[in-house]
């Protein structure tokens, strides 16, 4: 789960980490309220979004009067910003945030991740920041140190201080660093976090550090037990084909193509829509509807993949283990009742129950098509596309 | 032979009074498996399904001589009973929940490392479907009848795509020695690479399918092994060609987030290592068929 800009820096501030003074706005009027309550001369605004790249996609200002703030909130909101790491749909922007501007002495990156490669949490930092790590890592990969944290211990003093001194900071900051280093790990772990990044952390000309931009990942599974962070949810952030399914428990992704897609286990749903791309077809999303699915989620599942205009053709495909194929079977019967089911759809079932599942579809007198296979299934799918586009 | 499991490995459930634990500990006794007791604190006394009810994983071990254990407790909890196997003696843990906190399976690996290797218990999943010695014994969830007994090993991250290969061989009148699901999660029990070594000293497997997915470093890592031990062929198959960078694709492991954990790149990291690479899905049971022709190992496999 991703997060905003100034709910990661709110996060941050309570575990110790110092951040520029900043607010929230909803509209531009607020914005310029901001700039009054902050004081000061200057400001940056900054569009509240799920991606990074913000700043050359035109969604961070530098401004110097609460007039030019106004107008800078007034250009964002309601805009769609595209940039670099975003769909090319670009995300929506409701949430500006005004914040003091810092004088720059210095741009450093810090970096915290569950590392799969040693299966324990590594501290990434950078003597050079405000570029993307990996830019950096592929064109100065000495200027990147990496270090280890033992889950038994902990991150220790000693190796906030290496970092520290590895930075090249002056004797003076070594021990804040050292101090704001950990403050940032203990985030981290204390949160189920999966990614923080502070880039740049800025050494400012009064000798202060601070995280001048923070991003946050959260582990979807460690949820239940940070209601906190679950309520920092922005859907607005979200595809919307994505929250309707997410709601429901569905795994969903959204993609680009026109052959929906209903399977069970991830790994076979991306292999069915590996197989359709194979057959001349490309996927409209992934959906794994899980194990143990019943008619109702089946039906649920439909409702998703329908949710899509751009589907002009769906594929069932379900490898039943823990499923029942004669509960899929009755789930999609169930779904021509309730839902109006305009285009061809292609069922593939192999699995516990299988000869039950069959005979409830071929009883049913609904016009849908049976595969054996995933080939079957996959090639079926993409000639009943052509079928379909010239009806 | 087989690899983990056979006829004789006594099993204890781990979450056997609940609705799931209870569907599949029948499931895998209809199968044959030696299941012979089960734990949830707070029951010992009471009996499910004919099988005697314990507190603590230790009291199992020691009434029933349990070797092996299969894990169905809900997320929260599942990192701690796993942990609590290791402790009593377990050698083998399945664990199929899906929904394990990153962190929390850190932590198990990490409490692993204060046994030696050799009395270390080894642990497969979480988030997988279990292992399968066809014809021998099943410790998981899998519908165990669309699998041969035969001469051919699987290692999958998923499980419903492990049960497509399987039935890919079976149509083909292709056996399985032993098929294991590692699982779909970003730190895991177990690797390719660990299995791969079993494989390639079990008297009873003469070739292995590894299937992968997009994500994590496993796939490449288990490719110096092939490359410097692995006398036997291997054939792979990397799911996720048509996944976006970035994006969790259902398993909380498959996502690309770094150089070299997309499919295309899996793909060429697996062939430069000589692993044959069945071109798509639907081609797995084919490739392994060709592979064992060329060979000369089709008749008796």
């Amino acid at each position: 789960m991703d997060i905003h800009e100034y709910q990661a820096k709110e996060l941050l501030a309570r575990f110790g980490v110092p951040v520029p003074r900043g607010g929230l706005a909803y509209s531009p009027e607020q914005a310029a309220y901001r700039c009054t309550e902050l004081g000061g001369t200057a400001w940056v605004v900054k569009a509240q979004i799920h991606s990074g790249g913000r700043g050359e996609a035109g969604g961070v200002s530098v401004c110097h009067s609460d007039r030019e703030v106004q107008e800078a909130a007034n250009h964002l909101f309601g805009q769609r910003l595209v940039t670099r790491q975003s769909a090319p749909r670009g995300k929506p922007v409701y949430r500006v945030y005004v914040e003091e501007t810092v004088a720059i002495a210095r741009e450093l990156y810090f970096g915290t991740v569950l590392d799969r490669t040693t299966e324990k949490i590594i501290i990434i930092t950078a003597a050079e920041g405000g570029m993307e790590i990996e830019e950096l890592a592929a064109s100065a990969p000495e200027a990147v140190q990496r270090s280890v944290v033992e889950p038994a211990v902990g991150f220790l003093d000693f190796q906030a201080r290496e970092i520290a001194f590895g930075l090249g900071l002056p004797a003076e900051l070594i021990a804040p660093a050292a101090r704001l280093f950990r403050a940032a790990y203990r985030a981290f772990r204390d949160l189920d976090a999966t990614m923080l990044e502070i880039n740049p952390l800025a050494l400012t000309k009064d000798g202060e550090l601070v995280a001048l931009d923070a991003k946050m990942s959260f582990d979807d599974n460690a949820m239940f037990r940070h209601q906190e962070i679950s309520e920092l949810r922005d859907r607005s952030q979200e595809d919307p084909r994505e929250s309707h399914a997410a709601d429901r428990g569905l795994a969903y992704v959204g993609l680009d193509g026109d052959i929906g897609c209903m399977i069970n286990g991830a790994g076979l749903a991306m292999a069915t829509m590996d197989m359709i791309k194979h057959a001349g077809g490309e996927p409209a999303n992934f959906l794994d509807i899980g194990g143990g699915a019943s008619p109702d989620r089946v039906l649920k599942a439909f409702r998703a993949v329908l949710h899509d205009d751009q589907v002009k053709v769906m594929l069932v495909n379900i490898f039943a283990g823990i499923n029942r194929c004669d509960w899929v079977a009755e789930g999609i019967v169930a779904a021509y009742g309730e839902l109006d089911v305009r285009i061809p759809v292609i069922v593939r079932l192999a699995g516990t129950n299988v000869e039950e599942g069959r005979r409830i579809l071929r009883e049913s007198g609904l016009p849908i098509i049976t595969a054996d296979t995933l080939a079957d299934a996959a090639e079926k799918s993409v000639g009943a596309l052509g079928m379909s586009l010239s009806a | 032979m087989a690899i983990l499991i056979d006829e004789t490995t006594r099993v204890i459930v781990q979450g056997i009074t609940g609705r799931i634990g209870q569907f599949h500990t029948k499931e895998m006794l209809d199968y044959g498996t030696r299941v012979v007791g089960g734990v949830t604190p707070g029951k010992s006394g009471e009996t499910r399904m004919g099988l005697p009810v314990f507190d603590t994983v230790k009291d199992a071990v020691s009434v029933t001589g349990a070797q092996a254990s299969i894990v169905f407790v809900p997320p929260p909890f599942a990192a701690d009973s796993i942990m609590e196997a290791a402790d009593a003696g377990i050698r083998y843990c399945v664990c199929i929940t899906d929904g394990i906190p990153g962190q929390d399976m850190m932590r198990v690996k990490r409490y692993m490392r204060r046994y030696k290797t050799a009395e270390r218990m080894v642990l497969t999943g979480p988030n997988c479907a279990g292992t399968i010695s066809p014809g021998k014994s099943m410790l998981g969830i899998m519908p165990g009848h669309i699998y041969l007994p035969g001469r051919v090993g699987i290692i999958g991250r998923s499980g419903t795509l492990g049960y497509e290969a399987a039935a890919q061989l079976t149509a083909l009148g292709i056996g399985v020695s032993t098929s294991v699901g590692i699982g779909g999660d970003p730190v895991n029990g177990s690797s390719f690479r660990d299995h791969l070594a079993r494989f390639e000293d079990d008297p009873d497997t003469d070739i292995v399918i590894m299937i992968g997915e997009i994500g994590g470093p496993q796939e490449a890592e288990a490719t110096t092994f092939v490359r410097q031990q692995m006398t036997k062929p291997v054939v792979g198959y990397i799911a996720g060609l048509s996944a976006p960078k970035g994006r969790k694709m259902g398993h909380a492991g498959a996502i690309v987030s770094a150089t070299g954990e997309s499919a295309q790149e899996k793909v060429e990291i697996l062939s430069a290592a000589g692993i044959t690479i069945a071109p798509n899905p639907s081609s797995i049971g084919q490739t392994v068929a060709d592979v064992l022709n060329r060979r000369g190992l089709l008749a008796t496999a």
